[in-house]
């Protein structure tokens, strides 16, 4: 009992991650009609910029201690940050410490103008041409994103800590009443689960409560109608990339405590979330948040130690297994609408 | 590649083609003859190639070795500070080149992948002559490319590889190791592991599931359960899973007080810092403190793991705060060229070019066959590792190994790991017929010239 | 000739010339030259050239002709290769079972695969086809099957290749180490040398070569046949077919199993010019690898497949062995300041940046060329030619759209 609970945790919180990814490329597929390749490329840059802000805090000016010395017997350089000199030692050291929460201030604005400039300068003239070709112009955008990450950051993961307030682990078992070291959870993990619900719930209900997505929503299904209505829906919709973008960079900025960020995280997520986003339906948000969290905690569950002695190497494989079992048995994924993306 | 491109048939089937009116064939490499691939004849220069990661996980790693390998050659050529050269046991080399030739080099990318590998490899054989290849950073990559080497014959002196594999049942007679293993690894982590942690511990492994982790798990597994320690559970995780925790979560309430992490690069800066997220550094087990153990370390690694590896104890072939001479005249020339201190792979690859020039000025010449005769049974010492011995029954070099901690409380950035004790190398000496070496069957074959 | 019209021969024959003369044309420039660097008629290349050239021309019948976009087509070369290399293991070096062997196992696997996958269309069909994919290099990197049963099967990440204590029993005393064809060894060759330049004819090559100019023809075959004309129509709609009663599947299916069949034999010549083989051969990246050509070269054209191989092997290959020091020979003749300028502007495309080169011309590619290099080819003719005609001596069929 103790190990569903456990890993029924576990799978939350790699579902969230999954869910809000998937979130992303649906709303972008939903509005524009675009298979963005380059998504999984946003999330690293809202990863990178935990990285960023933690270097910007971090960035330090030198004073040469002859006291000590450094590997190759020069005297050390010792590096005091700049925040610590300017707001004091105390206040300095926690903004280094807070650096990825607070990198969220960071990426809203980052995120939002990638995700416009993106859309204005390459998505746009994509449109009209076939799913293909967006699919390999994103494609080939996300290489290029990623190859400019990595002459900026190297090829190696960076480590980006959690607040010390968030590190370490709770223990849920002994709150459930069971024995302690029972069902151990780091804090983290449920910070980020917490994080990712309400970014959801403020994405559906900005769609559901306010007029902009009222008629986002029936730019969605049907575009030509809303047009005639003399509703400018494009700029809409651009707004609707920007704000996909951030959904994944927020995504990013708070998962770089759980997985150290390098330049091909974003390839990583790529393939996944795109099961993800078919396994839920393409073009149905509800749909991408489901299957986030199915296949998320279905991941979770295979691999336990007992069904892995079952089923030996189940946990590689479990989630195109997954795939392929509900593409046959739901033709259109769990919520998928018929003619979308059949052609 | 293993006919030669001037073998009888090969002439006569050029003077066939030939013949129907076309040039005179002329054969480039003018001393085809000599009997091997690539053979620089009377060129005045040589030509080796650099096989490195410069894309993918371990592309950091790559570049560092790249690095070393090109202070080797500027050393090897007479330029910089010597390094290595001036403590070096033999002393045939005098900064002239190789037996009078300029050492230049070519790069290639290996994307850690198999097949890139070994077409870069091809490349360097077949387009830029080279008569030695060397580097790499996956155990994977280099039993491919040492098998490469073998058909092709040229030298393949192998770079980052801890596989038991590489020099056990994948061994080669055109390839060389110079890096130490995953059994070492355990030989030498045993009596540290328990002199700290005493021998009545119960150990959970979570192991990549590929040869290098099976090999690595095996070997440490074998060690920890000879000196008393029960194994709670062993679990393969997949290769780049990322997200680690369905793994770790389980560990507290099996029972277990130790976590072993067979991983590497990538996976084990994530699983390290998904176990200390998940409190287990914090935590009691058995009335005993939960520990964690990473067999093999690299610097790099540590870096990105950040405050995580703190008191976690680990392997290693070589670090830059070793006090000998050797690694101070190494460690002076890589930092003042570079910035920063080098990384065991950088050792590992500019010990082995050196290596390679040194067999070849003493073979005196650059004949596979030669070289591979002139480094078996080679003791050599003042390249960092102390006494060393190229075995010549398996191509593995033995020396001392050493064992690493997470530094407590790093002074600077390069302050990431310490040195807890010094293996002596006979500790983690075998039979090279052991059963994780392939057994009695495993064979190196026969040196292949190439022709 | 050989029921194809004038010109479809006339391409067949320049693309015969080009694999045939390729050891003298892919090496334009003196081995002593700054330059070759960029020469490309070595062996281990050409062969991968026209490899992946057999692997994209298989996948163009499925992609260009039908639409349908598979992205696990890497999955077959990769059992087709571990085919091989068993024969290997357990017969012997000659090529003629394994090549056979591994054309039969990709084919009994599109079967499988396609017989599922082509329930669905549209993205689910590319999904289901990555999933199937995925799992089989999820299986071959940890040998799942070997370790199941408690054996070897694919030799996990290390890759499996042919041990001394192989059984071979088909080996006879005095046959070649290596792989050959009835004694002909793949790894033989010759060079001939004539002023500065040096070309390398070697056999694997050219058999490689043979294959798949008889792989460009059946393809060539295809396009013009009836079956071609049904699966063209199948792209344009497939609904109408539906509704008139065609059956469209069993058409589906046939194209993907030859598809895979294609994939198949391309895996075989891999080991047979290189026995070893291992599972990253399957992973999405190399399926992706495999769109990403057919898209360059040219989709639903008869030679932008290879086209499209070549370019991308090629940038592979040759951008990422050029470093700084080799950059630094091109300027030799400028002032330093001038050199070391040149230098700083070209090093992050190149060695470790080469990626980057690939995604740029890969992105320019899609956005001004969306008919690839065959429509490029095109342009430049145009501009040549007065009137710019449909029919080009290519003879290119009009891009996918």
């Amino acid at each position: 009992m103790d190990d569903i609970i456990l890993q029924t945790l576990n799978g939350l919180d790699k579902g969230s991650a999954y869910a809000l990814i998937a979130l992303g490329l649906t709303l972008i597929f939903g509005t524009l009609g675009v298979v963005n390749f380059a998504h999984g490329a946003l999330f690293m840059i809202g990863a990178f910029c935990s990285v960023t802000l933690q270097r910007i805090f971090s960035t330090s000016f030198e004073m040469v201690d002859e006291t000590q010395t450094d590997f190759l017997g020069n005297p050390l350089k010792v590096e005091t940050p700049y925040v610590e000199a300017w707001f004091g030692p105390e206040i300095g050291a926690a903004m280094i410490d807070w650096s990825v929460p607070l990198a969220i201030f960071l990426a809203i604005p980052v995120m939002i103008i990638v995700g416009f400039a993106m859309e204005r300068g390459l998505i746009k003239h994509f449109y009209k041409r076939p799913h293909a070709d967006q699919i390999l112009v994103t494609f080939g955008l996300a290489i290029v994103i990623g190859e400019i990450i990595k002459a900026n950051f190297g090829a190696n993961p960076i480590p980006t800590p959690a607040p010390s307030a968030f590190a370490g682990a709770m223990d849920f078992g002994v709150m459930l009443g069971f024995e302690p070291n029972a069902i151990i959870y780091p804090i983290w993990r449920f910070v980020y689960f917490l994080f990712s619900l309400a970014i959801i719930a403020a994405v559906f209900a900005f769609l559901q409560f306010t007029t902009f997505g009222m008629v986002v929503r029936a730019g969605m299904a049907d575009r030509e109608t809303v047009g005639l209505l003399g509703i400018d829906i494009d700029k809409r919709f651009t707004f609707m990339f920007g704000l996909a973008a951030a959904v994944a960079g927020l995504a990013g900025v708070m998962y770089t405590p759980i997985l150290s960020p390098n330049y091909n995280i974003g390839m990583d997520f790529l393939v996944l979330s795109f099961v993800v986003v078919v396994v839920g339906g393409m073009g149905s948000l509800p749909g991408a948040v489901l299957a986030g969290f199915v296949l998320g905690i279905l991941q979770s569950f295979a691999s336990m130690n007992e069904v892995k002695s079952l089923l030996p190497g189940i946990d590689q494989i479990i989630i195109y297994l997954v795939a392929i079992i509900i593409l046959l048995t739901r033709p259109r994924g769990l919520m998928g609408r018929k003619g979308v993306m059949e052609e | 590649m293993s006919k030669s491109n001037f073998s009888r048939r090969g002439v006569l089937k050029t003077g066939a083609i030939a013949g129907a009116g076309l040039a005179l064939p002329t054969y480039l490499r003018a001393d085809g003859h000599s009997g091997y691939t690539n053979a620089p004849g009377d060129s005045g220069t040589v030509t080796i190639g650099f096989n490195v990661p410069q894309t993918g996980p371990y592309a950091e790693e790559g570049l560092d070795e790249l690095r070393a390998q090109e202070l080797a050659v500027e050393h090897l050529n007479g330029e910089g500070d010597g390094g290595m050269l001036n403590t070096f046991s033999e002393k045939n080399l005098q900064g002239d080149g190789i037996l009078g030739k300029k050492v230049e080099f070519v790069t290639g990318d290996t994307q850690t992948k198999s097949d890139v590998a070994r077409a870069s490899a091809q490349s360097m054989i077949q387009k830029d002559g080279c008569i030695m290849i060397t580097g790499g950073s996956s155990s994977g990559v280099a039993v491919a490319v040492q098998g490469l080497c073998q058909e092709a014959g040229v030298i393949f002196m192998a770079g980052l590889t801890h596989s038991n594999d590489t020099t056990g049942k994948d061994r080669k007679a055109n390839g060389f190791r110079h890096f130490f293993n995953g059994f070492m690894s355990g030989a030498a982590l045993g009596p540290v592991l328990e002199g700290e942690y005493g021998n009545e511990r119960q150990a959970y492994h979570l192991t990549a599931d590929y040869n290098w982790g099976w090999t690595t798990q095996e070997s440490i597994q074998a060690v920890t359960e000879g000196m008393g320690w029960g194994t709670t559970e062993t679990v393969l995780t997949p290769v780049g899973a990322g997200d680690f925790s369905s793994y770790i979560a389980p560990v507290l309430n099996s029972g277990a007080d130790t976590l072993i992490l067979n991983h590497y690069g990538g996976d084990m800066v994530n699983s390290l810092t998904q176990a200390v997220q998940f409190g287990l550094k914090d935590k009691q087990v058995n009335g005993k403190d939960f520990k964690i153990i990473v067999p093999l370390y690299s610097e790099l690694m540590a870096a990105g793991a950040g405050a995580n590896i703190e008191g976690v104890i680990g392997s290693m072939n070589w670090n830059w705060q070793l006090q000998d001479e050797g690694t101070k005249a190494f460690v002076k020339s890589f930092g003042e060229k570079y910035g920063f201190p080098p990384s065991g792979a950088a050792h590992t690859c500019y010990v082995q070019t050196l290596l390679y020039a040194d067999a070849v000025t003493r073979a005196g010449t650059f004949n596979p066959c030669g070289v591979a005769e002139a480094l078996e049974d080679f003791e050599f010492d003042g390249m960092g590792n102390g006494p060393t011995l190229y075995r010549g029954s398996d191509h593995q070099c033995f020396k001392d190994v050493l064992v690493m901690k997470g530094t407590e409380n790093p002074t600077n950035q390069f302050d990431t790991l310490e040195i807890v004790d010094q293996t002596p190398r006979a500790q983690v000496e075998y039979p090279a017929d052991h059963p994780m070496f392939g057994g009695a069957e495993a064979t190196l074959g026969t040196c292949n010239p190439g022709a | 000739m050989l029921g194809m019209n004038a010109k479809d021969t006339m391409l067949f024959v320049v693309v015969t010339l080009m694999v045939l003369l390729a050891p003298i044309l892919l090496n334009p420039f003196p081995t002593d030259s700054a330059f070759s660097q960029f020469n490309a008629g070595y062996p281990a290349l050409m062969q991968r050239f026209v490899i992946f050239g057999i692997l994209v021309i298989g996948f163009n019948i499925l992609f260009g002709l039908t639409g349908y976009l598979s992205f696990g087509h890497a999955a077959f070369l990769g059992v087709g290769s571990f085919a091989a290399v068993w024969m290997f293991k357990l017969l012997s070096y000659n090529i003629v079972p394994a090549i056979a062997l591994s054309i039969i196992v990709a084919g009994l696997f599109s079967v499988v695969i396609g017989y599922v996958a082509l329930r669905r269309s549209g993205i689910y069909f590319s999904i289901l086809t990555l999933a199937f994919a995925q799992m089989m290099y999820a299986i071959a990197y940890s040998d799942l099957v070997g370790k199941m049963f408690n054996t070897i099967v694919t030799n996990g990440e290390t890759g499996l290749q042919v041990y001394l204590d192989d059984p071979q029993i088909l080996y006879s005393e005095g046959d070649p180490k290596l792989p050959h064809l009835f004694g002909w060894e793949m790894n033989d060759s010759f060079t001939w040398d004539v002023g500065g330049w040096s070309f390398v004819f070697q056999n694997g090559y050219y058999l490689a070569g043979i294959c798949m100019l008889i792989a460009f023809y059946i393809s060539i075959r295809i396009f013009r046949s009836p079956f071609g004309l049904m699966l063209r129509s199948i792209k344009s709609n497939q609904q109408r077919l539906n509704y008139v009663g065609v059956s469209t599947r069993p058409y589906m299916l046939t194209a993907f199993v030859i598809s895979g069949m294609y994939a198949g034999l391309a895996g075989g010549l891999m080991s047979a010019m290189d026995p070893l083989t291992g599972a990253e051969r399957m992973f999405w990246t190399a399926s992706g690898e495999i769109v990403i050509m057919a898209i360059l070269g040219g989709v639903g054209t008869l030679v932008g497949p290879i086209l499209g191989a070549g370019a991308i092997k090629y940038m592979e290959n040759i951008v990422s062995t050029i470093n700084d020091n080799v950059v630094r020979g091109w300027f030799e003749f400028m002032p330093d300041g001038l050199a070391d300028f040149m230098v700083t502007i070209i090093h992050p495309f190149i060695g470790k940046g080469w990626h980057l080169t690939l995604g740029l011309v890969f992105m320019g590619v899609v956005i001004f060329l969306p008919g690839g290099l065959v429509e490029l080819g095109q342009r430049i003719g145009g501009l040549f030619r007065r009137k710019k005609s449909s029919d080009t001596p290519s003879g290119a069929t009009k891009p996918a759209e």
